[in-house]
C-alpha cells in the first residue's frame, strides 16, 4: 500500500506527532461538487490533525450509500471497512474488540441508518460502542438518484417522487431515547462547529452520535427543503458556541465565569460551551428532551451538543479485556494449558 | 417367561414437556453408562416450553451400536395425552410401565403391563408440593431399576453429577428411587425378558453433547470473539461458551482474553463476528437454518473480502421455521454456495461429539489460514443429545494464524505489499491487522470490486483475475481440511458415502448387510468440502456409490455429481428426512432396495 500515499513532513506545518495535514487526507472525492459530505470529510481531517491523532490508531467504518463512500476521502493511513447497507454498526462493534485502544469513526447516512440500519443503529447506541457515529443526513437517497429517505420532512417535493407524506425519523431523537451517551446535531454549512463536535466526539468514551445535516446538492437542495444549504444557513440556531480543549491543555478560549459551561470528558479533555442566547446544560437529560421537542416545532435548525454523559463505561470497558490488544495475543495466551483437558473431561460424565 | 434378553433393547419414556423428566431420563442413561453398557439417548421434544408430549429413547447395545432404533421394547407412560400412542408403540412381548393415575384401559394382551403408583409414592415422602411433580419422575427410575437391574450406586453417582454434589436434592430424588424400587420388589412380578448387566465397554469414555463439545473445542482453538443470537438447536453452543470461557480463559490478573456478545439478531451476530475476524480475532457465531438465511448477505461479503470467521450451523428441519426441534442435514447446498454471485464456501462436517470438539479448534486454523468463512455443519441430534465418546483430545497441532504481516514484516518488505496479491501462488493473499502501526499497513476493505491493492476497481480484467484467484484458493483449501474416513470391508464393490451424524446408523447397517444379506460395503465418511482427492478415488474404485443423507433432495449427491460429473452414473442418492435421526434399518433397506432395482435394470 505504499503507493499513492501522501508524503509526510513536506510542509512546515506539522502537528505534535510530526504529521502534516496531508498525512490525514484521503483519495480525491468522487462525490458531487459541493456535497455536504465532502465538507464533513475535510473537518474530520482537520480534527484528527489538530488532535495529534495517529491515523493508524483510527478505524473507519461505513455502510452503503454516498455517505458510506466518503471514508475513502479522508485518513488514507487508517484501516477502513466499507461493509453492507445498514450494517456498519455490527462490523464496528466486532472490530473494536480487536484492539480497544483504537478509535472508531463510523460514517453513515440517513438511508443507511434510518431505514435498513435502524436496528443496528439503535443497538450500537444501547451498547455504548466506543465510536464516533456520524450520520450525514440529507433526506434523500443520492446514489440511487433522488428517492425520499426516512428523514425527509412531510411535504418535501422531489423531482420524479412527488410529495413525501410520511413522518420523518429524527436521528438525534432516536439516539437520545436509545440512551446514547453523546448526541449532537450540526450542519455541514457550519464547518467550525462540525470540527469542534468531531473533536469532542473523538474525546468521548462511548458512542457519540452526530446528526449532521449535509445537503445533497444534486437531489435535495431546493431553498425550502429542510436539508438544503440555504434553509440551513438561514435557520441555523446554535445552542452554544463550542470549543474542544484536549487533555492537559490550558483553557485559552475566552471564558466568562458563571456564564459558560464546561464538560469534562473521560480522558480529561474539556468541552467549553460558550453561552449564546440561552442557558443550556447538555448533561441534563430532560433539558435535552425539551430542546429536541422544541427543535421540531421552531422552524429552525437547532445545532450543538444536545446531550453528553461522559462517565458511563463503554462497551469494551465492560468486558475487562487484557491491556494487550486482543489481536496481539498469541497461542500461549489463548489456548488453555494441556493439563486442563483432563479436568474438562472429568467435568463431562 | 421367555429367554432373558440382556443389554440389547430400547426404553422409551413418554412424559409431558417441562415436567422435569429430563433429569430422570439422563439419570437412567448415565447409570447404564457407568455400568459399562454402551448406550445412546435421543430426546424427541416439541417446540414448546411446557405441556406438549415429549419422548426420550435410550438404546442399550452390548455391541456398541448407538443409532436410533424404531422398536421400543420397554415403554414408560407418564403422560395421559400420549398414553394410547405409547401403549401402541410397545413391541409385542415388551413391557409397558404406566402411572396408575392414568385411568385408561390396557387394550393389549401381547405385552406385560406394570402399573406404577407414582402419586402415592411421592405423597408418602415429605416433599415440598412445588417439587412433587419433578421428583415424581424418579418413581419410574426406581421401578425400572428394580425390574431390569440398574445398579443403585450408579444412579446415585448420576444424581450426584446432575445436582453437582448438592446433598438435599440428591437425597430427595434418591430416596424416591429407592422407595419406588422397594415397592416394585414387593408388588411387581417380573414377566418380561429384559435385563441389564454390567459390562466393561464404556471404560475410559465420557458422555457429552455435541454443542458442549463444539464450544469446548472452540475454546481450545483460542476463540476470542463470539456473537450470537438465540435459536434452537444452537443456543446451548453459545451458552456453553459462556459457561466454560471464564474459567478456562481468564488471566491470573482477572482480565479476559475473549468477549461474548449476544446480538440483536443474526444479521448483527455475523456482522460483529466478521468485524472481529477482520480485526484479527478468532471469531465465531453459532446458529441454525433461519439464522443462516439472515446471515447470507454478510457471508457473501466475507467470502469476497476474504475475512476469517467460523459459523456453526446446528441444523434443524427447514425450509422456513420448519421443525425447530428435529434434526436434518438440509442446509448443505445452501451453505455451499451461500451468497449471491459466484461463491463457494468451505464446510466442515463433524460426525461425532469428539469431532465437534476437534473441529471446534480446527475451524479457526482453517478460517485464518484460508482467510474465509468456515462453516461447521453439525445437527440437532449431534448437538443436543448425549453421546458416549472418547475423551476430548488436546489439539495436536499448534495454532495456524495464517498469513499476517506484522510491523517487522512490513519493514522488511519496505512497505511494498498488497492485500490481495497472490504472492505464493496458492491464491491466499497476505493481510495486516488494525492496530498495526506501520504506515503501509492500513488498507480499506470493501465488498466492492477491488484490485490487488484493495483499491476500488471496475476493470474487467482485475475482476476476473480476482475471482479466479478465489477459485484457486478454494482448491488450495483441500490440503488444510480434514480428510474423509474410510470403513472398508475386504472385497466390497459397493460404496457408501455419507457425512455427519448418520455415521452410527451406517456402520450398524454395514454389519447387518454383511452378516444377514452377504452384501459387503465400503463406507467413506466425508469430513469437509471442497472434496479431498480421496473422494474421487473412492468413487472410481467402486461399482456403485450410495450417497446417504438426511434431506429430501440428496444435496450431497448433487454436490458430488457436480464435482465428479464423469462418475455421475455411479452415484445413487438415498435421501430422506422426517426430522428423526436415521436408523440402521432405513439404511439397510434403502441400500437393499437400490441394489435389487439396479440388478433388475442390468438384467
Amino acid at each position: 500500500m505504499a503507493t499513492n500515499l501522501p508524503m509526510a513532513g513536506t510542509t512546515a506545518n506539522l502537528n505534535s506527532i510530526g504529521l502534516s495535514k496531508n498525512d490525514y487526507r484521503g483519495n480525491p472525492s468522487t462525490l458531487c461538487q459541493g456535497c455536504g459530505h465532502n465538507s464533513i470529510s475535510s473537518q474530520i481531517i482537520s480534527a484528527c490533525y489538530e488532535m495529534d491523532l495517529a491515523p493508524e490508531k483510527v478505524i473507519k467504518f461505513s455502510g452503503i450509500g454516498c455517505s458510506s463512500k466518503s471514508p475513502t476521502y479522508f485518513l488514507n493511513r487508517s484501516f477502513g471497512f466499507n461493509g453492507l447497507h445498514g450494517r456498519m454498526p455490527s462490523v464496528a462493534t466486532g472490530a473494536l474488540f480487536a484492539d480497544s485502544h483504537l478509535r472508531g469513526i463510523g460514517i453513515s447516512g440517513d438511508g443507511d441508518s434510518a431505514s435498513i440500519g435502524m436496528g443496528q443503529f439503535k443497538h450500537a447506541i444501547r451498547r455504548n460502542v466506543p465510536m464516533v457515529y456520524i450520520v450525514e443526513n440529507n433526506g434523500v437517497y443520492g446514489l440511487t438518484k433522488g428517492q425520499f429517505s426516512a428523514t425527509a420532512e412531510v411535504g418535501l417535493r422531489l423531482k420524479h417522487q412527488g410529495t413525501n407524506t410520511y413522518m420523518p425519523i429524527d436521528i438525534a431523537w432516536e439516539a437520545l431515547v436509545g440512551n446514547a451517551t453523546f448526541v449532537a446535531r450540526s450542519f455541514a454549512g457550519d464547518p467550525k462547529q462540525v470540527k469542534e463536535l468531531i473533536k469532542a466526539a473523538l474525546g468521548h468514551n462511548g458512542i457519540a452520535v452526530l446528526d449532521i445535516i449535509s445537503p445533497c446538492v444534486t437531489f435535495n437542495n431546493q431553498d425550502d427543503a429542510f436539508h438544503s444549504y440555504s434553509w440551513g444557513k438561514e435557520h441555523e440556531a446554535p445552542l452554544h458556541e463550542l470549543s474542544y480543549v484536549p487533555p492537559a491543555e490550558e483553557i485559552m478560549v475566552e471564558y466568562e465565569e458563571g456564564e459558560d459551561k464546561e464538560v469534562t470528558l473521560h480522558d480529561g479533555s474539556v468541552i467549553v460551551l460558550k453561552k449564546l442566547d440561552r442557558d443550556y446544560d447538555p448533561t441534563d437529560r430532560s433539558a435535552a428532551i425539551d430542546v429536541l421537542e422544541e427543535a421540531n416545532s421552531c422552524n429552525c435548525l437547532l445545532t450543538g451538543l444536545i446531550y453528553v454523559e461522559p462517565d458511563k463505561p463503554s462497551l469494551t470497558d465492560l468486558y475487562e479485556l487484557t491491556d494487550k490488544p486482543l489481536n496481539r495475543l498469541e497461542e500461549s495466551d489463548l489456548r488453555p494449558k494441556p493439563e486442563t483437558i483432563k479436568e474438562i473431561n472429568d467435568l463431562m460424565f | 417367561m421367555s429367554e432373558r434378553i440382556v443389554n440389547d433393547f430400547s426404553i422409551t419414556v413418554g412424559t409431558v414437556n417441562g415436567s422435569g423428566s429430563q433429569t430422570a431420563n439422563t439419570t437412567i442413561l448415565r447409570a447404564l453408562f457407568k455400568m459399562g453398557i454402551p448406550i445412546s439417548g435421543k430426546n424427541l421434544f416439541p417446540s414448546n416450553i411446557q405441556g406438549l408430549p415429549t419422548w426420550y429413547t435410550i438404546r442399550i447395545s452390548r455391541d456398541g451400536f448407538i443409532a436410533r432404533r424404531e422398536e421400543h421394547e420397554i415403554v414408560i407412560a407418564m403422560n395421559p395425552n400420549s398414553f394410547a400412542r405409547d401403549l401402541a408403540d410397545v413391541m409385542p412381548g415388551g413391557a409397558f410401565f404406566y402411572a396408575d393415575d392414568i385411568k385408561l384401559d390396557i387394550t393389549r394382551d401381547d405385552i406385560v403391563a406394570y402399573p406404577m403408583p407414582v402419586k402415592e409414592i411421592v405423597r408418602s415422602q415429605d416433599i415440598p408440593s412445588s417439587l412433587r411433580d419433578l421428583v415424581a419422575n424418579m418413581v419410574y427410575v426406581g421401578i425400572l431399576s428394580q425390574m431390569i437391574g440398574i445398579d443403585h450406586a450408579k444412579i446415585k453417582q448420576a444424581l450426584d453429577f446432575h445436582f453437582k454434589g448438592r446433598q438435599k436434592p440428591i437425597d430427595m430424588n434418591y430416596n424416591v428411587v429407592k422407595l419406588a424400587a422397594n415397592w416394585a420388589a414387593e408388588n411387581l412380578e417380573k414377566k418380561d425378558p429384559y435385563f441389564v448387566e454390567p459390562l466393561d465397554k464404556t471404560d475410559g469414555m465420557v458422555m457429552a453433547d455435541g454443542n458442549t463439545a463444539s464450544a469446548l473445542g472452540a475454546i481450545y482453538g483460542g476463540v476470542q470473539f463470539v456473537s450470537w443470537y438465540p435459536i434452537t438447536p444452537a443456543s446451548s453452543l453459545a451458552e456453553s461458551l459462556h459457561e466454560y470461557l471464564p474459567t478456562l480463559r481468564k488471566n491470573d490478573d482477572g482480565k479476559h482474553t475473549f468477549a461474548v456478545v449476544q446480538a440483536e439478531d443474526e444479521l448483527a451476530a455475523i456482522g460483529m463476528a466478521i468485524g472481529a475476524g477482520w480485526g484479527g480475532l478468532r471469531a465465531m457465531t453459532s446458529t441454525s437454518g433461519p439464522g443462516l438465511s439472515l446471515m447470507t448477505e454478510f457471508v457473501g461479503l466475507a467470502y469476497f473480502a476474504e475475512i476469517p470467521v467460523v459459523v456453526w450451523d446446528v441444523q434443524r428441519v427447514g425450509p422456513s421455521t420448519g421443525m425447530p426441534t428435529r434434526t436434518s442435514q438440509g442446509d448443505l447446498t445452501f451453505v455451499h454456495s451461500m451468497g449471491h454471485g459466484d461463491t463457494e464456501q468451505i464446510i466442515l462436517l463433524p460426525g461425532s461429539v469428539n469431532e465437534c470438539f476437534e473441529f471446534g479448534w480446527r475451524a479457526f486454523d482453517a478460517a485464518e489460514r484460508l482467510q474465509a468463512p468456515v462453516f461447521v455443519l453439525s445437527d440437532l441430534d449431534l448437538g443436543m443429545n448425549q453421546w458416549m465418546t472418547e475423551p476430548f483430545k488436546y489439539p495436536d497441532t499448534p495454532m495456524d494464524r495464517g498469513k499476517v504481516l506484522s510491523e517487522q514484516d512490513l519493514e522488511k518488505l519496505k512497505g511494498d505489499w498488497g492485500r490481495y496479491r497472490d504472492v505464493d501462488g496458492d491464491g491466499i493473499p497476505y493481510r495486516t491487522l488494525p492496530g498495526n502501526t506501520h504506515q503501509a499497513a492500513p488498507y480499506f476493505l470493501r465488498g466492492t470490486g477491488h484490485n490487488e491493492n484493495a483499491r476500488y476497481s471496475e476493470d474487467p480484467d482485475v475482476w476476473v483475475r480476482n475471482m479466479e484467484r478465489l477459485k484457486k484458493k478454494y482448491q488450495t483449501a483441500k490440503q488444510y481440511l480434514p480428510k474423509p474416513i474410510a470403513h472398508n470391508m475386504a472385497g466390497a464393490k459397493i460404496g457408501i458415502i455419507a457425512f455427519g451424524s448418520t455415521d452410527a446408523a451406517i456402520k450398524e447397517a454395514q454389519q447387518q448387510l454383511a452378516d444377514d444379506h452377504k452384501v459387503k460395503t465400503d463406507f467413506l465418511r466425508l469430513r469437509a468440502i471442497p472434496f479431498a482427492d480421496e473422494v474421487k478415488e473412492f468413487i472410481e474404485t467402486h461399482d456403485q456409490v450410495y450417497v446417504l443423507e438426511m434431506n429430501r433432495d440428496g444435496q450431497m449427491h448433487q454436490l458430488l455429481t457436480l464435482a465428479f460429473t464423469k462418475f455421475a452414473p455411479k452415484l445413487v442418492s438415498i435421501a430422506f428426512n422426517d426430522g428423526l435421526p436415521p436408523t440402521a434399518k432405513w439404511v439397510r433397506e434403502s441400500i437393499l432396495e437400490k441394489v435389487s432395482t439396479l440388478a433388475k435394470e442390468v438384467s
